[in-house]
């Protein structure tokens, strides 16, 4: 089953994704040639060992890097990088427990562990595979040093929090692919099987053309990390992180991005505009930051297509996480799996049982190319459109206006700090009370 | 594996015990202080059973036999599945307005909700927690209100469900009748319900069938009738996983929704946590489990209640 779905998963997301490309996925499916790193030698069972850089140690970093470590391929993890030495060593202690039974697979020297601001470097300097799962503000200067670097990698969503980001994203991808560079992002939906299967019979036409999509990522409280008197602002944020769009881009960007992400998939494109509402209805301390805790965004694609989305984070109301897709002759419901006719009758039910761990098969089939000496893999310029449309959706809530995606793009909107490092100021600072300013609907402005 | 017929029940009694067994043995509505929350507690009598099923039986595990006569002591169980309402007290520290002064670790939220949209307030059944995260319900509730309350045993909640029967399910053999007590895939449309909203059995226990699959106590072993104890059994815990969840769920067919349908918990359940560590409160993949509470009648003293959550939880924390 899983070889049939991944056949027909690269022949489908290559085309609609990488239209721009010149390096279409027809031709690298049909004969895939040797990239530069299968000349080193990347062969499992063969001496050649695939070395990893984890950079970003928080529980997803930890995650992605064990899951990395459970490949079938000859790898090893040689190097870390986080912010914080405390975060590093926790991670290393977890990644060392959960390796117990291939132990020599971590093998992390003391001076490989790299603690501040520019760790990273060093880090991806001695890795062939880089993992970047720090918070999503980093991302783009984490991104660009890889590929810089010439290194294949694996990168969580969101992969900016800014326009000024994503630019810097969708041109270093440009540099991943002429190095042909294998760059997997962490949107598993698209290496779980059952969103392939329903992506495979949309393309099929089971349900006609697509008139609509409603997605959503309706849930309770999120974690909220309390400051200590030791800290600098700096620091309070970076550990905090969920709570400033400088590092998160807010949870429309952080969590919803799936949900759009989705939409975009099924579409085959993304939206050319955004408007919605949002604020700060339950979630108003100053533990919250800047973020809102509810958002709702109509995008409307080329075709006149809407998708409706909405996110908020408020408990004891009606959660959802999902994405339905409505067509001319039936409607998708994603997370279970199912496609509906108008009248109510399935058409097709996908089998719970059936083999569905999207983040185990993103590091499986990212390390089997890498091993096989195959460039398959270009995620990041999907990444970097879906995490855009989840940004233009927060720039439509905080200002109340409507946000082109192309201005967006070109606004060259910057968030991040002039400078990174624990005794400079972040680009929002508390007032007397504590609280940060936030963003209001109607006096908020990014165009004139 | 190490057994024991042991619950802690034997010993000296303390305060709290003394009031716990002062209350009548019969139904009754655990308050639990600073809320307007309370729990049905419904009185099962002790008595003997035929734990598991018959090999004639439609649908039977291999796991279901062989059949053994086992005794159980007095308890009172809860009439329904623990609910939101009533895990939130200890889950939201917003909702619990007469905090411990010592307070006790509270689950982290989830990283996503895992009620999935099904239902949360007004009576839904809490779900998708790990035994460890019902494990410690029990020791909060313990400590809120004085009174020892833990997880089922197997032979416990199986005693229970039958309610006398010696059926496949409490009501007869019939299983189109299943649907007047039980949500499952054939009635719940994907989702679980409100508790208490169908039948109860003889011993007016609702839902033990379908909703939600209960987490009992025991560490699941597929033989573990050939060796059990006569009294009281339980196949007490050396390991993390797997272990055992009755009753069935609203996904499961007839068959998995009887009386004698073992279920064998998997860390499957928690594939799609894409954290290390993963949470030990919830599991991302297993919206289909939750549990009920019991109060032996027998209660145990401080230090035995304290051995007990010791040896369940603190050796086994994150177990599912």
């Amino acid at each position: 089953m899983e070889k049939e779905t991944r056949s027909s998963f690269h022949d489908q997301t290559r085309r609609d994704f990488v239209k721009k490309s010149s390096i279409l996925a027809g031709a690298a499916m049909a004969a895939p040639y040797l990239s530069q790193a299968a000349q080193t030698n990347y062969f499992s069972g063969s001496a050649g060992v695939i070395k990893i850089a984890l950079i970003g140690c928080g529980g997803r970093g930890t995650g992605a890097a064990v899951q990395a470590l459970s490949t079938k391929q000859n790898v090893q993890l040689v190097a870390m990088a986080d912010a914080f030495r405390d975060r590093l060593d926790g991670s290393y202690n977890e990644i060392v427990e959960s390796m117990k039974k291939t132990p020599e697979r971590v093998k992390v020297a003391e001076a490989d562990k790299f603690v501040g601001f520019d760790g990273y470097k060093q880090a991806i300097a001695k890795a062939d595979v880089v993992i970047l799962t720090t918070p999503p503000g980093f991302r783009p200067i984490h991104f660009e040093e890889a590929i810089a670097q010439g290194k294949h990698v694996f990168m969580e969503k969101p992969v900016a929090t800014d326009p000024a980001g994503i630019a810097k994203v969708l041109e270093t991808a440009e540099k991943a692919k002429a190095k042909k560079l294998n760059v997997v992002v962490g949107l598993q939906r698209h290496y779980m099987t059952s969103y392939r299967e329903l992506y495979k019979r949309l393309k099929d036409g089971m349900i006609g053309d697509i008139t609509s999509i409603q997605v959503w990522w309706n849930q309770g409280a999120l974690w909220v990390r309390e400051r200590k008197p030791e800290y600098t602002e700096m620091e309070y944020q970076m550990r905090n992180w969920y709570y400033f769009n400088w590092l998160c881009g807010d949870h429309i960007v952080e969590q919803h991005i799936h949900n759009i992400d989705v939409g975009n998939w099924f579409m085959g494109k993304t939206p050319v505009n955004a408007v919605g509402m949002g604020g700060r209805a339950i979630r108003t301390g100053p533990e919250a930051g800047e973020i809102f805790d509810h958002h709702f965004v109509e995008y409307r694609y080329d075709n006149g297509v809407v998708m409706n989305a909405q996110c908020r984070h408020w408990k004891d109301s009606v959660s959802k996480v999902d994405e339905e897709i409505v067509g001319t002759k039936g409607r998708i419901f994603c997370d279970r799996g199912q496609i509906v006719d108008h009248k109510g009758k399935t058409l097709y039910q996908f089998d719970r049982k059936m083999h569905n761990r999207p983040y185990q098969a993103e590091h499986d089939e990212l390390f089997e190319a890498i091993a096989a000496g195959q460039f398959k893999y270009q995620d990041a310029q999907r990444g970097a459109e879906a995490t855009l449309s989840a940004i233009i959706g927060r720039m439509a809530t905080y200002s109340g206006q409507l946000i082109e995606w192309d201005k967006a793009l070109k606004s060259g909107i910057n968030l991040q700090p002039a400078k990174y490092a624990f005794d400079a100021p972040p680009p929002v600072l508390p007032d007397a009370s504590g609280h940060y300013a936030y963003a209001k609907p109607g006096i908020t402005r990014y165009f004139s | 594996m190490k057994r024991t017929t042991a619950l802690f029940l034997i010993g000296g009694i303390c305060s709290a015990a003394v009031h716990a067994q002062t209350t009548p043995f019969e139904a009754y509505d655990q308050k639990i202080e600073g809320s307007d929350v309370t729990i049905r507690m419904v009185p099962v009598k002790a008595g003997e059973f035929l734990l598991g099923s018959p090999a004639s039986e439609k649908g039977r595990g291999a796991d279901e036999g062989p059949q053994k006569k086992v005794k159980v002591d007095a308890f009172w169980m809860g009439a329904y599945e623990v609910t939101f309402d009533q895990y939130d007290l200890y889950a939201d520290k917003d909702k619990d307005k007469a905090p411990l002064p010592d307070g006790m670790t509270r689950p982290s939220p989830p990283y996503i909700d895992l009620t999935l949209g099904m239902g949360k307030s007004g009576g839904f059944p809490a779900n998708s927690m790990s035994q460890y995260g019902a494990l410690m319900y029990c020791r909060w509730l313990y400590n809120k209100t004085g009174v020892f309350f833990r997880l089922p045993t197997e032979a416990e909640w199986e005693y229970a469900c039958r309610a006398g029967s010696k059926t496949a399910y409490p009501f007869g053999a019939d299983a189109s009748k299943l649907k007047e007590y039980a949500w499952t895939a054939s009635n719940s449309e994907d989702k679980y319900h409100k508790v208490g909203e169908l039948k109860p059995n003889a011993w007016g226990l609702y839902d033990m069938l379908g909703n939600v699959g209960e987490w009992t106590m025991d560490q699941y072993e597929p033989e573990a009738y050939k060796t059990v104890d006569a009294a009281n059994p339980w196949l007490k815990p050396t390991d993390k996983t797997p272990r055992t969840v009755r009753g069935g769920n609203y996904m499961d067919a007839p068959a998995a929704t009887r009386s004698a349908a073992r279920l064998m918990s998997d860390i499957a359940w928690n594939d799609r946590d894409p954290q290390i560590p993963k949470s030990k409160w919830w599991n991302a993949d297993a919206p289909f489990v939750g549990f009920r509470i019991v109060r032996p009648v027998q209660q145990p003293t401080k230090e035995e209640a304290e051995k007990f959550f010791a040896d369940m939880i603190d050796q086994f924390v994150g177990a599912r």
